[in-house]
């Protein structure tokens, strides 16, 4: 019985080893055909009714194209507008369109097409996740069939760069309300299928306008969330690279493998210890600054096996603005001890640190509850799940403190916000940010936004850790694939194989 | 037996009504909004309130719970939130996955587990038995995901046998699709098989006491008679309940070992939808659960009774 069921299982096994190896060979490496992973998955394939950044991951610019264009520095340049102006007060703005554009489903692009897009975004039924952005529009008006004039209620300096979100991604009536399973776009790759919990794949679009620029004929984006996975997909050739590596613990693996090439590059991500300002005894800038001499940013990211740029308020390094205010509270124990007994709290105090279940935070959680118990304040952590710590963190404020990446570019009005989470009210700040948004002139702006750094990094609002690093891997012949994340997006045009 | 199956069916639904409730009242409380997790932290709270409406969340408790159930009895299981797509066709797609993946571990315990329990019981005290108990030590012990992660590393990446994950789907490629929850199906099976094992031994090593085994041996039957038509036949009622039970635990270990190895089966969709908050979808799923293991539990008592008569007969 034994010898026969074990005879069985050799000749079973045999059989599906030789299987594997013709169904390997039939995958055989297609200079065409790319794979890349990612590590959520977008839950719809529309940004106009999810927030996932994973949805703006897949289907922007890819699928849909918005009026402007972010490049991989971060710059915005024409997208589906060919050009724009913008009127002296900032109040107007005229948008000329790029002439010959088709959906995907053959329908053309003209300026009706882009005020039903505009219009849904800040309507007030609207419930697009980034409706914010838009609700200074005051109405959007076609002037000929090739050009939009979009007026504002307010000048706001940050227009352009919300018109280049995948948020604003231009949208086809007839296609609008299906996009969220079929989406259908300008862009060069047009939707195949989706296998949901598994992959999307998008083939290249006949109808883009540069085909030139186009080198891949299908591109399957591989959802595989497991780090360890993540690894033994791309170890065994399942997936071609991972434009954002999660498990920075396993990279050191992949650079000794010479198939792959790792690119650190930025991200938009700074990572903060978000602090409760509107609770004893946060709400004491003595406290916050105790604090913010006792976080050790090195320490930090070598937790973070070494990736990471250590920041000193909410702004990216590799913003041409940006200010190194890391000096600002330099670490310094004794200074940190000091300011506590000043504060009245000599001995220090319980405090709470609310964690999101994402790497970065579960790896300094730790670190930062062995710096501040250092100076006399006892952290208890605990662990949330997204969900929860939206709602408990986040809606409710009911926290301490906790460790999170704000991932969005140019999110320092959130310290202009009423009732955000951290509860930061300062008339100063607000009054600044008021200037931002309202410039016209954008040297003068760049000035201004300086300031505002200064003003958050002096109040020590947040304790500021470090900025998020890219972390790429990919098979070392693909070449062309954004080595920085300016913005949440996959841009494939003119990624190829050598 | 008639009578026996239709109690049994009785005690089944009264369970399943009450597993309504109870799997209502989780879901209901677990903390997180969902139109939050939908919109974001940049949401206007005007926004969230309109994405409330348009999902009946700022409905009563009650409304919301006959409404559920009215779906669930006509079959209409509502749409993800998520998604966007019928949880109906979400659930179905997956159950593609998750059912031969279980079915393969399953049977895969009971072909190893048994002819090894019954060899451990046969070699008592003796070094076979070691081995085996050895083997069954390590079994329990080793966590499935690690095994998992073994073998893709050996299987997978070193020898390339087998795929290091991912499912193609039937439609696509039938056998690629069954290559690729071999690995799986073993790695979620192992602890099981180890369980399986000691249960098959330690219940044979009971029977082979029996009387009736000594007889049979005294009339000069062959040991494979013995072994297989006398002792084994008594020692598969336990080992019945206990693979019965492991079909629960296998629906439990699936959620980790599809995440290892990237199968979009029924336990990453839990996973996800939990971590979506996608209500209707974690709803539906566990009352499915609730129902595959209650007709698990079914059959293994129509098992008993057709091993062994006793449990027919009313006490």
């Amino acid at each position: 019985m034994n010898s026969v069921s074990r005879r069985r299982i050799l000749g079973a096994s045999a059989t599906l080893a030789s299987l594997s190896v013709l169904g390997e060979s039939a995958w055989a490496q297609a200079k065409d055909r790319l794979v890349i992973g990612m590590s959520l998955e977008p839950p719809v394939l529309d940004p106009t009714k999810n927030a996932a950044a994973a949805i703006r991951e897949v289907t922007t610019p890819g699928i849909y194209e918005s009026l402007g264009r972010i490049d991989r520095t971060g710059a915005i340049g024409p997208g589906l507008a060919e050009s724009w102006s913008i009127s002296e007060d900032g109040k107007e703005y005229v948008f000329k369109l790029r002439q010959g554009v088709k959906f995907h489903d053959g329908e053309p692009l003209d300026a009706s097409v882009v005020k039903f897009s505009l219009d849904r975004l800040f309507a007030p039924d609207s419930t697009v996740p980034a409706k914010s952005l838009y609700t200074d529009i005051e109405k959007v008006e076609v002037v000929d069939p090739s050009t939009v004039k979009v007026t504002l209620k307010s000048p706001n300096s940050f227009l352009l760069y919300s018109l280049s979100l995948g948020d604003s991604g231009i949208m086809h009536p007839k296609s609008a309300p299906t996009n969220d399973k079929h989406p259908i776009g300008t862009g060069p790759f047009m939707f195949k299928e989706r296998k949901e919990g598994d992959s999307i794949t998008l083939v290249r679009s006949p109808t883009w306008r540069d085909p030139a620029s186009i080198k891949l004929d299908t591109v399957i984006f591989k959802i595989v969330k497991d780090p360890s996975a993540q690894v033994s997909a791309l170890l065994a050739g399942d997936v071609d690279a991972f434009p954002g590596f999660q498990a920075p613990e396993l990279v050191e693996r992949l650079r000794k493998d010479p198939r792959f090439v790792v690119v650190v590059g930025t991200t938009e991500g700074e990572v903060i210890l978000a602090t409760n300002n509107g609770k004893k005894p946060f709400d004491n800038p003595k406290v916050r600054q105790a604090i913010a001499h006792a976080i050790n940013r090195d320490e930090l990211i070598s937790a973070e096996s070494g990736f990471g740029t250590p920041i000193g308020s909410h702004f990216a390094p590799h913003n041409k603005v940006y200010l190194d205010l890391t000096r600002t509270y330099p670490f310094d124990i004794a200074k940190a001890k000091a300011l506590l007994a000043e504060a009245g709290y000599p001995n220090g105090f319980d405090a709470s640190l609310k964690l999101p279940p994402v790497g970065y935070a579960q790896r300094a959680g730790e670190v930062i509850a062995s710096q501040l118990g250092k100076i006399g304040i006892k952290v208890a952590i605990s662990q949330l799940q997204w969900p929860q710590w939206l709602s408990e963190v986040f809606k409710e404020r009911n926290y301490d403190l906790t460790i999170v990446a704000h991932t969005e570019a140019n999110d320092l009005d959130r310290y202009a916000r009423d009732g955000y989470y951290w509860a930061y009210n300062s008339p100063e700040f607000r009054a600044k940010w008021r200037e931002v948004v309202a410039a016209t002139d954008f040297a003068k702006r760049d000035e201004l936004l300086k300031e505002a750094q200064r003003i958050i990094a002096r109040d020590a609002v947040n304790g500021y850790l470090w900025q998020l690093a890219k972390i790429g891997v990919w098979k070392k012949d693909l070449v062309g694939l954004w080595e920085n994340s300016p913005t949440p997006q996959v841009d494939l045009t003119g990624v190829h194989w050598k | 037996m008639l009578e026996f199956l239709s109690r049994r069916l009785a005690a089944a639904l009264v369970t399943l009504v009450l597993a309504t409730v109870v799997v209502f009242a989780v879901v209901e409380v677990l903390p997180g909004d969902p139109a939050l997790v939908m919109l974001g932290t940049d949401a206007r709270p005007d926004t969230l309130a309109a994405l409330r409406a348009r999902y009946g969340f700022d409905q009563p408790l009650v409304v919301r719970y006959f409404k559920w159930i009215g779906g669930l009895l006509t079959f209409d299981l509502g749409s993800s939130h998520a998604y966007g797509t019928s949880v109906a066709k979400l659930i179905g797609d997956r159950l593609l996955v998750t059912l031969p993946l279980g079915a393969l571990a399953l049977s895969w315990a009971v072909l190893v587990a048994i002819p090894l329990g019954v060899f451990a019981a046969w070699k008592h005290g003796r070094p076979g038995d070691w081995g085996v108990m050895g083997f069954t030590q390590i079994g329990i012990s080793v966590p499935n995901f690690w095994f998992g992660i073994v073998l893709v590393l050996l299987f997978a990446v070193t020898w390339q046998l087998f795929p290091a994950g991912g499912f193609p789907g039937w439609r696509q490629d039938p056998v690629k699709s069954l290559h690729s929850l071999v690995l799986p199906a073993l790695s979620l099976s192992l602890g099981e098989i180890a369980i399986l094992t000691r249960v098959t031994r330690s219940a044979m090593l009971d029977t082979l006491r029996e009387d009736y085994v000594r007889t049979a041996r005294a009339k000069g039957a062959p040991e494979r008679t013995v072994l297989f038509r006398h002792a084994l036949r008594n020692a598969l009622v336990p080992v019945t309940t206990v693979a019965g039970l492991i079909a629960g635990f296998l629906i439990a270990g699936a959620v980790i070992i599809e995440s290892v190895f990237r199968l979009p089966g029924i336990g990453q969709l839990v996973y996800d939808s939990i971590n979506n908050r996608d209500l209707v979808v974690i709803k539906n799923v566990v009352v499915l659960f609730t129902i595959l293991v209650l007709s698990v539990n079914l059959l293994v008592d129509v098992a008993y009774a057709v091993l062994d008569p006793r449990p027919r007969v009313r006490t």
